[in-house]
C-alpha cells in the first residue's frame, strides 16, 4: 500500500514545514516574528487554564461511568438488536465507548485484538471502529469550555448521529472489504 | 443537551456502582479522573503556546486571509455567516488538516483557535452559532487518513497486514462526517435547536422545545 506511506511522510514533513514557512513569509511581509510569535504564545496558558473545568466535569462523568460496569449493561442491552445488524458481541463495547473516551476505547480494542488476533474479524472491526470517529464529548466539553458556550444546541445530536453512522459504516466496509 | 449527558453519566454510575458493590471504585474513578484532566490541560500549555505563537505570525502576515479566501467556495456553503475572508476559515482549515492528518497535538490549539474566531462573530456569546456546530460536527467525526496508533497497536500485536484497515477507516470515517455535517446543516433549522435571541434562561438546555 502506498497511500498509508505517503499520507505518512507527509504528516512527518507538515509539521517543520508548516514552522519553517509560516515565519519566513512573516519575514517577508516585514512581521516582527519574534514579538508575533511570543504574543500570540501569550494565550496559550489561558486557553489551557481556561479549559480545566470543563474537561474535569466531563473526564470525572465519563470515569465513573466506566469504573461502574455500566458500560457492559449497557452493551448486553442492545446486544440483541446489534446481532441483527450483524455486529460481533465482543466489538459492541468499544462501539458505545468510542463517543466517550478514546484512551479506554484504544485499551479495550487492544485487549480485544490480543484475545481475537489483530487479523479476525473482530480485530479488523475494532481497529476501523477506533479510527472512524472522535471522541465526541471531550472535544464539545473542551471546544465549547474555551469560549463559555453554555447552549450547546444541536451539536451533541450531530455529534453523535455521526458517530453512530461511523460504527454503521465500519461495519459495513469491514464486511465488504475482508 | 451536554447538561442532561452529564447528569446521565453520573446518575448510571453510582446507581449501577452501587448495585454491582463497585462504589469504591466509582469513587476512585472520580479522583482519578479529575487529576487526569488537569494534567491533560496543563499538558497542554506548551503545544497550546507554539500553535498559537506560530497562528499569530500567520495572521500579521495575512496567511490566514489569504488561505481563508482560497477556501470561499467550500466555506460559504458550510459556514454562510462566517465572511469570506474571516480568519476563523484558515483556523478551521488548518484544524480539519491537522486531524485529518493524526496531528492531535496540532489540531487541539487550532480548533480552540477556530472557535475564538467563531465567538467573536457570535452573536449571542452563552449559545453556540449555526458556524461552530457545523465546525465541531466536521471536528467530531474527522476523516482519519492515517490511524498511526492503531496501525502501531497492530504491529505490536504481530498482524500480517497491520495497514488492512486504512481503507475502512478512510471510508468509516468520511462517512460518519457526512452525516455528522448534514445533520449540523438540517438540525439548525429546527425550532426546537434554533439561534439565540430568547436567552432568559439560558441554563436550561436548549433541546427542550419551548414555544
Amino acid at each position: 500500500m502506498t497511500f498509508p506511506a505517503l499520507a505518512n511522510a507527509l504528516s512527518t514533513a507538515l509539521v517543520p514545514l508548516l514552522l519553517l514557512v509560516i515565519p519566513i513569509a512573516g519575514i517577508l511581509r516585514r512581521v516582527r516574528v519574534y514579538d508575533a510569535f511570543v504574543g500570540g504564545a501569550k494565550e496559550g496558558f489561558n486557553v489551557a487554564v481556561r479549559i480545566i473545568p470543563y474537561l474535569v466535569a466531563m473526564l470525572v462523568a465519563i470515569g465513573m461511568f466506566r469504573a461502574s460496569g455500566a458500560m457492559t449493561l449497557l452493551a448486553r442491552a442492545i446486544e440483541p438488536a446489534t446481532r441483527l445488524v450483524g455486529m460481533p458481541a465482543e466489538a459492541l463495547p468499544a462501539a458505545l465507548l468510542r463517543p466517550l473516551s478514546g484512551s479506554g476505547t484504544l485499551a479495550l480494542v487492544s485487549d480485544l485484538m490480543k484475545t481475537h488476533g489483530p487479523d479476525s474479524f473482530v480485530g479488523r472491526l475494532a481497529s476501523t471502529l477506533y479510527g472512524s470517529t472522535e471522541t465526541t464529548f471531550y472535544v464539545l466539553a473542551v471546544y465549547f469550555g474555551a469560549v463559555g458556550i453554555r447552549r450547546t444546541r444541536h451539536a451533541v445530536a450531530a455529534g453523535l448521529l455521526g458517530d453512530l453512522a461511523g460504527v454503521a459504516a465500519a461495519l459495513l466496509f469491514c464486511r465488504l472489504l475482508f | 443537551m451536554l447538561n442532561a449527558v452529564w447528569i446521565g453519566l453520573i446518575a448510571v454510575a453510582v446507581v449501577v456502582g452501587a448495585a454491582t458493590g463497585r462504589l469504591d471504585a466509582v469513587t476512585k474513578a472520580a479522583f482519578d479522573s479529575a487529576r487526569g484532566a488537569v494534567e491533560l490541560a496543563i499538558g497542554l500549555v506548551g503545544v497550546m503556546a507554539l500553535w498559537l505563537g506560530v497562528m499569530r505570525i500567520a495572521e500579521e502576515a495575512g496567511l490566514a486571509r489569504a488561505l481563508a479566501r482560497l477556501l470561499r467556495p467550500a466555506a460559504r456553503r458550510l459556514f454562510p455567516d462566517v465572511p469570506a475572508d474571516h480568519p476563523a476559515l484558515a483556523a478551521i482549515l488548518l484544524n480539519v488538516s491537522a486531524s485529518w492528518l493524526g496531528l492531535g497535538n496540532a489540531a487541539t490549539p487550532l480548533g480552540l483557535k477556530a472557535m475564538e474566531e467563531l465567538q467573536k462573530l457570535n452573536p449571542a456569546k452563552d449559545t453556540a452559532s449555526n458556524a461552530m456546530v457545523t465546525f465541531l460536527a466536521l471536528n467530531t467525526s474527522s476523516i482519519t487518513l492515517v490511524p498511526a496508533t492503531i496501525i502501531a497497536v497492530r504491529v505490536t500485536l504481530g498482524s500480517a497486514n497491520p495497514t488492512e484497515i486504512v481503507a475502512p477507516t478512510i471510508l468509516a470515517s468520511a462517512c460518519a462526517t457526512v452525516v455528522a455535517v448534514t445533520a449540523a446543516k438540517l438540525l439548525e433549522r429546527l425550532p426546537a435547536f434554533r439561534a439565540a435571541g430568547s436567552g432568559a434562561h439560558e441554563d436550561d438546555p436548549p433541546d427542550e422545545g419551548r414555544p
